[in-house]
């Protein structure tokens, strides 16, 4: 249970001091127990008192690193259960599951897939995380190990033999395998090895939490921290609420032993790839961890990325597009010239119109700190003595023959002030909105 | 040992309203939990989805989407019955883009004629869009009310700027209304009261709170609807308890990757699946976020959706 503010402040040294930057010890332990500050901000707390808060104050979801070296990735330390609370912090790491039942060709397939499916989107590279490899054999689970840890990606090793896993797992010990799984027929030596190698853990329940506690309450027992959990569920809409009560209980009441990233198996939920996928998005907005899917393929693979961005995208801060040129449909020197704001949805919306008008354009993204053009506009950053200097020295100048400049209808009214800036060009007001690009280029445009 | 779980106290719930009128009016929202949450509270009518009849320029539409109905694409009335007979639609979402001022700008009575037809085609309800233009729609949009009273036809986007006309007209003819606000609580909820002022009653009333697509804003629709939830169910917050409608097929299908051909860009696999997933991933993401009208498109998009609605709310 997580300890109210007073339970914290009976255990601070109550002096009012002020050098933990709050004034008071009953004001810190407040932030305390609201989770807005850290425990080692107090330099007079004693150790005795930082070892019982810090237990208490451990983040609700174990942060567990998965992997290592490039491939390495984070899952869990969420707080909220709500995005827009404050943030989803680490994004569930997208799995693909090859097995010793697979021929060669669908093993090679999948695991090139990793790193041949991978996608640039607003500065970021979209990818999957994990090739997760399953066999009761030692042998074949080695021969699969090592084969996966060549794809670039972290490795889940999958069997319930616990002497497979051993030996697979210290075949590529480097890259830190992730174990998978204990189950009540043989935690103990999944533990026993868990610990032996340092490597986090995965219990397999029987379609209960209780039968998940009573595994993570057991190897907790035997000093394992790095945990993660499967419920053994494969239906969507009982998994669905087990994500939900996970992690409910994991952060309204710091309860400990589902305190854990989850895996969760849409591989297994389904045989059509579409629905899989649409599982999968389930499991991104609601609380999965690790995403186990049967394949990688463009089609479906790029919508649950692009899902998994926009959930993960931390709604305080304004996603922005980098400013510059941006080339549309190979422009010319006598292609017209659009500006517009970098915050990301705007430039997303408007170079998508322009594609899709089929016309070609010069786009001009001038940056606004990633606000919209009339939320720029009205803090001062869309305004004509930022815009005009920035279009002039952007390097336009020199991929064009006119001297003509559209901007955004709601804006209309920095026209003057911008041929001002802009001796001889000839700014042209655009539509109000993104959806008349199209017709509004191909009405004055038009070849 | 037994986990004891943590339930969500919920003090409100989610208004039901009908839409259409006749025995094949359907009942939309109802729900008293979180989208789906089905182990602490009951949601008597599932999400429903209104399929797309666009009445113009239908020839901007992607190759999957045109091929399905490829016979009917300039005949919403064909195409209305079609969607009903032979994909069991239960909600007709009839698009009058031809009344677009930047596009064919065509005229009320042409619009008005339009919906009588489709009308005269199905019986199933009809949810008419204008082209989110203020001035456009309130002309369009409340001479559609006059023409077509008795049917309970849903009229929308109803914008802060055109609310008056709009509202006038449906609670004149007896429509229900669909309030659209750009991705924002408190706009929603201002032009709730705004309508309620005017006299439009809360049984007919759905929300539009603005969609963004895959890739394309959803997060912001997502959280914003999250919230809206919040309001109308933990909250206390009447004004909130209207049902949501998500118009996602246009934000889907317009992007460049729903139209792109896997020549184009090898890396983003085939191009129909590609575009049939974004258009049901959206909605999934729409559904747990809370919407319980969904307008969609692709016949094999719109299969899924039912079945894993199903599968939810089972």
């Amino acid at each position: 249970m997580a300890l109210s503010g007073l339970e914290i402040y009976k255990k601070l040294p109550k002096t009012n001091c002020g050098d933990c930057g709050v004034p008071t010890c009953m004001a810190f332990a407040m932030k305390l127990a609201a989770g807005q500050a850290e425990l080692s901000a107090c330099p007079h707390v004693s150790p005795e008192a930082a070892e019982a808060l810090g237990a208490a104050s451990a983040p609700p979801v174990r942060p567990i690193s998965v992997g290592a070296g490039p491939a390495v990735f984070k899952i869990g330390g969420e707080t909220v259960l709500f995005r827009h609370e404050k943030t989803f912090i680490n994004p569930p790491g997208v799995a693909v599951l090859v097995t010793d039942a697979m021929s060669e060709g669908e093993v090679d397939s999948r695991l090139k897939a990793i790193s041949s499916l991978q996608y640039d989107r607003v500065g970021l590279k979209l990818k999957a995380n994990l090739a997760a490899v399953k066999s009761n054999d030692a042998g074949k689970l080695t021969a699969l190990a090592q084969k996966a840890a060549g794809s670039g990606a972290a490795v889940m090793l999958m069997s319930d033999s616990a002497d497979a896993l051993k030996a697979a797992a210290a075949s590529i010990k480097d890259q830190k395998p992730l174990l998978y799984a204990a189950t009540k027929a043989n935690a103990d030596a999944m533990g026993a090895l868990a610990k032996e190698m340092g490597l986090p853990l995965v219990v397999k329940g029987e379609g209960s939490l209780e039968s998940v506690v009573a595994l993570t309450e057991k190897l907790a027992g035997m000093g394992l921290k790095d945990l993660l959990i499967d419920t053994g569920t494969r239906g969507i809409k009982k998994a669905l609420e087990e994500q939900v009560q996970i992690r409910r209980l994991a952060i309204k009441k710091t309860y400990r032993p589902l305190g854990y990233p989850t895996v969760v198996f849409p591989a297994e939920m389904t045989k059509d790839p579409v629905t899989e996928a649409l599982y999968a998005s389930i499991f991104v907005a609601k609380y999965g961890g690790i995403i186990v899917m049967s394949d990688l393929r463009g089609e479906t693979l790029f919508p649950l990325l692009v899902a998994r961005m926009n959930i993960y995208t931390d709604p305080q801060r304004p996603m922005a597009t980098q400013k510059g040129i941006y080339p549309i449909n190979n422009p010319t020197e006598n292609s017209p010239v659009l500006v517009t704001s970098n915050f990301s949805l705007t430039y997303f919306i408007v170079s998508g119109e322009l594609e899709s008008s089929r016309l070609s354009a010069w786009l001009i993204v001038v940056d606004t700190e990633g606000l919209s053009v009339l939320t720029s506009w009205a803090a001062g950053k869309f305004a004509a003595d930022i815009i005009g200097p920035y279009v002039l020295k952007c390097g336009i100048i020199d991929k064009i023959k006119h001297k003509k400049l559209i901007i955004p209808g709601v804006v209309a009214s920095i026209s003057g002030e911008l041929e001002e800036e802009m001796p001889g060009w000839e700014i042209m007001i655009g539509p109000r909105e993104a959806v008349h690009i199209a017709n509004y280029l191909k009405e004055r445009f038009a070849a | 040992m037994a986990v004891e779980f943590v339930k969500q106290d919920y003090t409100g719930k989610i208004r039901e309203v009908t839409i259409g009128a006749g025995d094949k009016a359907v009942k939309v929202g109802g729900a008293n939990s979180y989208p789906f949450y089905l182990f602490e509270g009951a949601l008597p009518n599932p999400p429903r989805i209104a399929w797309e009849v666009w009445d113009a320029e239908t020839d901007q539409w992607p190759e999957a989407c045109k091929e399905p109905f490829a016979d009917v694409l300039t005949d919403p009335p064909a195409w209305a019955k079609k969607l009903v007979e032979k994909h069991g639609a239960e909600m007709i979402a009839l698009k009058l883009v031809s009344i677009d001022p930047n596009g064919k700008n065509a005229d009320a009575k042409s619009a008005v004629e339009t919906v009588k037809k489709v009308l005269a085609a199905v019986s199933v309800p009809v949810l008419v869009f204008g082209v989110n233009s203020v001035e456009k729609d309130a002309e369009v949009l409340r001479q559609v009310a006059e023409a077509c009273e008795g049917r309970n036809l849903v009229l929308g986007p109803v914008q802060e700027q055109n609310h008056k006309a709009l509202g006038a007209g449906a609670i004149g003819f007896k429509h229900t209304v669909l309030a659209s606000t750009p991705i924002d609580v408190n706009l929603a909820k201002q032009l709730n009261t705004l309508l309620g002022n005017l006299g439009v009653k809360e049984d007919k009333l759905l929300m539009d709170p603005t969609t963004g697509g895959l890739g394309y804003g959803i997060e912001y629709t997502y959280s914003v609807m999250e919230r809206d939830r919040m309001a109308a169910l933990v909250q206390q917050d009447e004004k909130m308890q209207q049902p949501l409608v998500c118009n996602l097929a246009p934000e889907v299908w317009k992007t460049k990757e729903a139209k792109l051909s896997a020549q184009d860009d090898p890396k983003m696999g085939e191009a129909k699946t590609r575009g049939i997933t974004l258009e049901a991933m959206t909605a999934t993401l729409l559904l747990l976020a809370g919407a319980d009208v969904l307008v969609m498109r692709h016949p094999e998009a719109v299969a899924k959706i039912k079945t894993l609605i199903k599968e939810l709310s089972a």
